[in-house]
């Protein structure tokens, strides 16, 4: 029997997270006839989807239809270096065109070409425009049409609820156990398929353009769970984040600017991205200015700027230009769009309407005006590229029952994600994870929730209580964030991160310890203390997962291992917590590519 | 650096009430700052919500001394810091904690009005043709972030409180975006005259002024909705037409 005063909520599907990937899960579930619950920490359209800007990426061809789903693919497997999941890149270049198209059924405006199809825009590392967008606020665009689409399927929001642990029946995940922001009331989720879709950990940093949300829930849910994470060391620091006023720093500058022709300047005026091109993109990147700007007005014949090669290497050229001296006046380097005055007449308008927020967030928030000056940029802390392993063709997790799709899954995008391809990811493996997860629940129906795990898992969810008067939480958050941030930030080596792992043992220890006061309504002080220990799990998968990969490749650079290595090139790193509750590590082989589609990245060298 | 004071409406139901908390304030800070900063210093149960910190969630609409202000887009230098700054939640809708307001009634207003509903492809391949100039003002509606703030300031709302028989200035933005796609095929204009309430909204544009998404609600929604109702309903010619073909659109 389970505790009376643990209210249930019975449904064949269960989604967490209502962001792209929990939305499109939830309706795919539903619309294969099965009850679905979707249960989401913040406000419904509050996730950090709403916060995407530059677009979606999907091979549609509207604005050069040399593109196609094989260019795609071998720009998805180029940029994340090999290790990706290959039959999920597969997956997502032949589907995205369909999956944002169907969008536009559902009532998404997205920005027009001159004959009134989607329109495209260039990106870093796609080799053709591919990103539909809507100004600099796709991710707006596609959270409400999910939404305002979401709201008529007949599916159960459950808003401002957070699961904390998740229950299971011998081998298989069988609900979720959470609570209500409002009144801090404890809450079954039963289901007979659960599918994570809580996104990313960037708060594990102290620089990050990522919200509260992120503090790894999903990821350490489903690890407590049993299940395998993949890919932990690979963590995206994008490029260009605000770096003043301090306030403000981490907040994203969409790499929008630079498809539109933005340029990466240091204190003596000089675009260093021209330095310094990787052999993988050698005969990729344009000669001089000039034929970078060409590309940006669509001349086909012109290679891209520099400014649009992968993040991993632009995050790496800026903090090499700081670090030498030549940085901006508080630590970052300049991003100018204003030049492009000099090649168009109506420059200033055209800025605003293509960048219509980042226009509105410099002026208001750093006195800028971008449309005359240039910005002052430095990396920060984005995306995790690692997270929940899952079976390419179904998304489901190495647990039975348990899905994952959008941030908190890996495969997709390897050692590094390119722009544009976490929003069709979303899309693609949301469907793709609803699908199968309402496929699972009517095979297999519901299983039998056990009242000692709910009450253990309500035990330690109210713990921080009864120490109060013990230390605040948001002291040893914002000690994590900080050590992270140094140790196992975009420039690693072995001592720094050993010295990480010795410190996150200390802050679990402190973490034991805090305390929380007060009443359980809407209390941010408890909902920080119980984030804590999610934060601890991802930031120990990271650390582990980065010292274990003697080599540099996408978002893990390494200053004592600075070149890439045939030996890594071989396998991906998979953590899993083991019986004695410790984290283990191996090394697990990449899977041969098949045959066509080594040919199709031959092809498109 | 300036210490400030905040006064901030703390507490629930009957007990709740203003609490002051000093805090120090430094370059390019906003006011969303200051309230995290009370919390890790001072106050950790201190409510609010928020997501973005950049203006493009909605999550963390608030009255700053008497403004309703996006927290995180309210520079602390735009404010006169000699006098205490007081932080109240949105008065319009139930106060569940601190800042916190139960916004919910909004989703169940948007539920009830019908969802897009496109004509049929124009090619082939399942798509549509639209140009940039028919989507432009479809576009400007679609920027809205949903932080509520134009509900909060009608007086409609606010005063008179007709929360079941008026959708409020958002809804009219959501209407508005729908009727006027191009690609839509249903109408809302007799459920915005009747359960939608639009003949209450007498054109004052308090919530123009506070939209953060510089959406000119009043102008490009409220006003032609306000024209389509009229014409639907009260133009005899209209009203005739509508006999034979009773979803013609305008
Ligand atoms: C500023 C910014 C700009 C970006 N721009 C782009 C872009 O232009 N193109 C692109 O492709 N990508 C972009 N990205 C990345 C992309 O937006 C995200 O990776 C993506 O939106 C993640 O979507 P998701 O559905 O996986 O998760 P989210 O949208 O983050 O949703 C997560 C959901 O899970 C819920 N949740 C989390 N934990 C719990 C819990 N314990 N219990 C219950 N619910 C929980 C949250 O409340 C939320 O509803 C950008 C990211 C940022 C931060
Ligand atoms: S214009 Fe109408 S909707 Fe807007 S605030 Fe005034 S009365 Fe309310
Ligand atoms: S219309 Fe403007 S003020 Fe109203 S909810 Fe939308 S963004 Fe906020
Ligand atoms: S936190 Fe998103 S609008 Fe203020």
């Amino acid at each position: 029997m389970a505790d009376p005063s643990h209210t249930i909520h019975e449904h064949d599907v269960i989604v967490i997270g209502a962001g792209g990937a929990g939305l499109r899960a939830a309706i795919e579930a539903s619309a294969s006839g099965v009850s679905v619950g979707l249960v989401c920490k913040s406000l419904l359209g509050k996730a950090h989807t709403v916060m995407a800007e530059g677009g979606v990426a999907a091979a549609i061809g509207n604005v050069d239809d040399r593109d196609g789903w094989q260019v795609h693919f071998a720009d998805t497997m180029r940029g994340g270096q090999y290790l990706n999941n290959w039959v999920m890149a597969e997956i997502h270049a032949k589907e995205a065109p369909a999956r944002v198209l169907e969008l536009e059924a559902w009532g998404a405006v997205f920005d027009r070409t001159k004959d009134g199809r989607v329109l495209q825009r260039n990106f870093g590392g796609h080799k053709y425009p591919r990103l539909a967008h809507v100004g600099d606020s796709t991710g707006l665009e596609m959270i409400r049409t999910l939404q305002d689409h979401g709201i008529h399927q007949g599916i159960e929001v459950y808003m401002e609820h957070t699961v904390t642990t998740l229950l299971k029946d011998g081998d298989r995940v069988v609900g979720a156990f959470g609570y209500d922001r409002e009144r801090g009331r404890f809450r079954i989720y039963k289901a007979a398929a659960v599918v994570l879709a809580t996104g990313g950990i960037g708060r594990a940093y102290k620089i990050t353009s990522n919200s509260w949300e992120y503090t790894g829930d999903g990821h350490a849910l489903a690890y407590n769970a049993g299940a395998d994470l993949v890919d932990m060391e690979f963590i995206q620091f994008h490029p260009t984040g605000m770096v003043w006023p301090p306030s403000v720093r981490g907040i994203l500058v969409t790499e929008g600017v630079r498809g539109e022709g933005g340029r990466l300047l240091n204190n003596k005026g000089e675009r260093f991205m021209f330095d310094d091109i990787p052999d993988l993109y050698k005969n990729q990147v344009a000669k001089d200015d000039e034929e970078g700007w060409r590309y940006v007005l669509g001349d086909k014949e012109a290679h891209r700027p520099p400014e649009l090669l992968t993040r991993d290497h632009v995050a790496r050229c800026i903090v090499r230009e700081v670090k030498e001296g030549r940085g901006s006046p508080h630590g970052g380097v300049f991003l100018d769009i204003a030049w492009i005055k000099e090649k168009m007449k109506n420059a200033p308008e055209h800025i605003k309407k293509k960048l219509p927020s980042m226009y509105e967030q410099f002026k208001e928030l750093a006195n800028v005006d971008i449309t005359t000056e240039p910005m002052e940029v430095g990396p920060t802390t984005h995306y995790v590229m690692g997270g929940v392993r899952v079976d390419g063709l179904t998304q489901m997790s190495t647990v039975p029952g348990l899905f994952a799709a959008g941030e908190v899954a890996a495969g997709l995008h390897g050692a590094n994600r390119l722009g544009g391809n976490s929003l069709s990811d979303l899309l693609v493996f949301g469907k793709l994870a609803g699908e199968h997860a309402a496929r699972w629940a009517k095979e297999h129906g519901q299983g039998h929730i056990d009242a000692e795990q709910a009450r253990d898992a309500e035990r330690e969810a109210l713990a921080p209580y009864e120490r109060d008067g013990a230390e605040n939480p948001y002291g040893v958050q914002s000690d994590l964030q900080e050590m992270m941030q140094e140790k196992v930030g975009i420039v690693r080596n072995e001592n720094d991160m050993a010295a990480a792992l010795d410190a996150i043992a200390a802050l679990k220890r402190r973490a034991d310890g805090v305390g929380v006061e007060g009443h359980r309504e809407y209390n941010p002080g408890w909902h920080t203390a119980l984030d804590l220990a999610n934060l601890l799990t991802v930031s120990e998968a990271v650390a582990r997962s980065a010292l274990d990969r003697r080599e540099s490749r996408g978002g893990h650079f390494r200053e004592d291992c600075p070149d890439k290595s045939d030996e890594f090139a071989k396998h991906n790193t998979v953590v899993r917590k083991g019986p004695d509750g410790s984290m283990q590590l191996r090394r697990e082989a990449i899977p041969p590519l098949r045959d066509d589609l080594k040919k199709v990245i031959e092809e498109q060298k | 650096m300036a210490n400030v004071t905040f006064r901030i409406w703390k507490g629930r139901g009957e007990e709740a009430g203003y609490k002051d908390y000093d805090t120090d304030i430094t370059e390019g800070m906003v006011v969303l700052d200051a309230v995290h900063q009370i919390q890790a210093e001072s106050d950790p149960t201190l409510a609010c919500r928020w997501n973005c910190k950049a203006g493009k969630c909605g999550s963390c609409s608030a009255e700053v001394n008497g403004q309703p202000k996006l927290m995180c887009m309210t520079r602390m230098d735009t404010l006169d810091t000699s006098e205490p700054v007081t932080i109240e939640p949105m008065r319009a809708f139930p106060h569940l904690r601190d800042l916190v307001t139960d916004v919910s009634w909004n989703y169940e207003v948007k539920k009830r009005i019908a969802p897009f509903k496109p004509r049929k492809p124009d090619a082939p391949d399942g798509t549509w043709r639209m140009s940039q100039d028919d989507v432009d003002r479809v576009q400007e509606f679609r920027r809205c972030i949903e932080c509520f703030l134009c509900q909060d300031v009608c007086h409609v709302l606010r005063e008179h409180h007709k929360h079941p028989e008026f959708a409020g200035p958002r809804h009219f933005v959501h209407t508005a975006a729908l009727e006027m796609h191009p690609l839509d095929t249903d109408s809302r204009i007799g459920h915005m005259k009747n359960e939608g309430g639009i003949g209450y909204c007498n054109i004052t544009k308090c919530c123009t002024k506070v939209c953060p998404a510089h959406i000119k609600i009043t102008d490009n929604s409220i006003i032609p909705l306000k024209e389509r109702v009229v014409d639907e309903f009260y133009d005899p010619l209209t009203k005739l037409f509508r006999i034979f073909r009773p979803k013609s659109r305008s």
